[in-house]
C-alpha cells in the first residue's frame, strides 16, 4: 500500500541539485500541485528532464520563472520565450534532444538498456560527438539512456497499490518515466480504493511508484 | 484564395485513402480541411492520438486531449491514445504514411532545414527530426520565398533537419520533386510561369518535359 502525501511533503523529497524528470506536454500530463510546491519551497539547480518547458505560467514554465532551474534536456524551447531568454544569459543550460529520441532515452533507462540506435539526428548537429554504428548496413546513431534521481508524473486514476491509469494525451512522457528514477512520485486526479481499477485499464504498475500526492482537499 | 489555403489544398492531393498522416504545426495543419470526398485518412498528433477532431465547443474543452501546439481538441469515434514512446515508434517504424512540415530552406539534394536559425531563433527540434527520418513520404509546405530571398537553395545556410531527402516540396509558386539528378519542377501554381518558378528558385532545377498545372483538392 502507498500512503498519500501533501505537495508541501513531496516537494521536499526533491533536494536541490537533483535531476527530475516531469511528465507532461505542453503542460498537459504535468503534475501541476506538485510544481506549485517546488515553486514554494524555493527549489534550486534542478536538471529538468520533459518534453518541453510549456509557456510561461503554465507546468514546467512556473519552473523555470521562479528561476528553480539550471539545466533542462527537452525536445523544445520555442514556446517558452523565458526559457529562450535566460539560456541566453547563461542562467540555463539547454540540452536539445529529439523527441523521439529522448522518449526513447528514458524508456530504455527504465528497461535496463544501454541505449537506443536510430537514424533520427544522423547528418544534423545532434549527431556531434556520438558513435555512429553500422548495422544491416545503414548507419544509425548511438544513444544512451537517461534516467533520473526523481520522476514527477500527472494520472488520471490511482489505486493505493500505487496502480495508475493516465488520461489522452495526458499520457505522453509519464509511463516511461515512471520506470526511469531513483524515486516516483504520482500525481493523480483521483485515487480509489484498490479494486476498483480492473487489471486491464492500469498503464503502470504500482510497484514501481514510491508516493502518491493525496487528492485535492475540497473546502 | 490566399497562398496558404492554395499550398494546404495542393497538398492534401497527396492523401491516400485509409493511412496514417502527420501534420506539423501552422501551414500544414491547414491540410485537414481539404482532404478530397472519399479519402479517409487516420490523423496522428505526436503528444500521443490517432483519430483527433475539430477544437469542440467552448466549455466542453478536455484539458486532457490537445494537439501537439496544446490547443484543445475532440476525438473522432475509433480515435486512439498512446505514449510518447509509441506516438514515435509509429513515427520511425514505418508505419506513417507521409508527414507535412513548414521549411525555412531546401537545398539542392532535397535536404530540409527547419528547426532553428543560429544565433536567432533555437526552437528545438521538437519531433521535427525524427518525423523527416522516419515517415515513409516527407512534404514539406511553405511559402517559395521570405520577404523576396530564395528559400529553395543551392547549399543549406542553415542546420539540416535530416540527411534524408524529402519526397516533395510544394510551394505557393510550384511542386518539386527531389530526384536523384536533382530538383525537378514538376507543377506550377495558377497563373504562375515556367520562368516565374526558376527566377524564385537559388538551387538548379530540372524542367519536366510535362510541367503541369497544379490541381488542388
Amino acid at each position: 500500500m502507498r500512503t498519500a502525501i501533501d505537495p508541501a511533503t513531496a516537494a521536499g523529497l526533491v533536494p536541490d541539485g537533483a535531476s527530475v524528470m516531469v511528465g507532461g506536454f505542453m503542460g498537459v500530463g504535468s503534475p501541476h500541485r506538485i510544481i506549485d510546491a517546488l515553486v514554494a519551497r524555493g527549489a534550486r539547480g534542478l536538471t529538468i528532464i520533459a518534453n518541453d518547458t510549456a509557456r510561461p505560467g503554465v507546468g514546467i514554465g512556473k519552473l523555470i520563472s521562479a528561476g528553480c532551474v539550471a539545466r533542462a534536456v527537452v525536445s523544445h524551447i520555442g514556446t517558452n520565450p523565458e526559457t529562450q531568454k535566460r539560456m541566453i544569459a547563461g542562467e540555463i543550460a539547454v540540452d536539445l534532444v529529439p523527441q523521439g529520441t529522448l522518449a526513447e532515452r528514458i524508456r530504455a533507462a527504465g528497461a535496463g538498456l544501454g541505449g537506443v540506435l536510430t537514424r533520427t539526428g544522423i547528418g544534423t548537429l545532434v549527431a556531434d560527438g556520438k558513435v555512429v554504428l553500422r548495422v544491416g548496413g545503414e548507419d544509425f546513431l548511438v544513444e544512451e539512456a537517461l534516467g533520473a534521481d526523481v520522476a514527477l508524473l500527472a494520472a488520471r486514476t490511482a489505486d493505493y497499490s500505487g496502480n495508475l491509469a493516465y488520461a489522452l494525451t495526458a499520457r505522453n512522457f509519464n509511463p516511461l518515466m515512471a520506470m526511469a528514477a531513483k524515486l516516483v512520485i504520482a500525481e493523480p486526479d483521483e485515487i480509489v480504493p484498490v479494486g476498483v481499477l480492473p487489471p486491464d485499464a492500469v498503464h503502470t504498475p504500482g510497484v514501481v511508484i514510491h508516493h502518491l500526492l493525496e487528492r485535492r482537499r475540497h473546502g | 484564395m490566399d497562398s496558404k489555403e492554395l499550398i494546404a489544398r495542393r497538398v492534401a492531393m497527396e492523401l491516400v485513402d485509409n493511412t496514417l498522416v502527420n501534420l506539423g504545426i501552422g501551414l500544414p495543419t491547414l491540410v485537414a480541411n481539404y482532404v478530397p470526398k472519399g479519402v479517409h485518412v487516420f490523423f496522428q498528433s505526436e503528444n500521443g492520438i490517432i483519430g483527433f477532431g475539430a477544437p469542440p465547443p467552448e466549455g466542453m474543452e478536455d484539458e486532457h486531449l490537445t494537439d501537439a501546439g496544446g490547443g484543445f481538441v475532440s476525438a473522432l469515434p475509433g480515435a486512439v491514445a498512446f505514449d510518447s514512446a509509441v506516438s514515435f515508434a509509429l513515427i520511425r517504424g514505418g508505419h506513417l504514411a507521409m508527414t507535412v512540415l513548414g521549411g525555412l530552406q531546401v537545398d539542392r539534394h532535397g535536404r530540409l532545414a527547419n528547426w532553428m536559425v543560429p544565433g536567432k531563433l533555437v526552437p528545438g527540434m521538437g519531433g521535427a527530426m525524427d518525423l523527416v527520418s522516419g515517415a515513409r513520404r516527407v512534404v514539406v509546405a511553405m511559402a517559395h520565398t521570405q520577404k523576396g530571398v530564395a528559400k529553395i537553395v543551392a547549399d543549406l545556410s542553415l542546420p539540416p533537419t535530416s540527411a534524408r531527402r524529402v519526397s516533395l516540396i510544394v510551394t505557393d509558386l510550384a511542386v518539386i520533386e527531389p530526384t536523384d539528378g536533382g530538383l525537378v519542377l514538376r507543377e506550377t501554381a495558377p497563373g504562375v510561369s515556367v520562368a516565374d518558378v526558376v527566377r524564385a528558385t537559388e538551387a538548379p532545377l530540372i524542367v519536366a518535359e510535362d510541367v503541369r498545372d497544379m490541381v488542388l483538392a
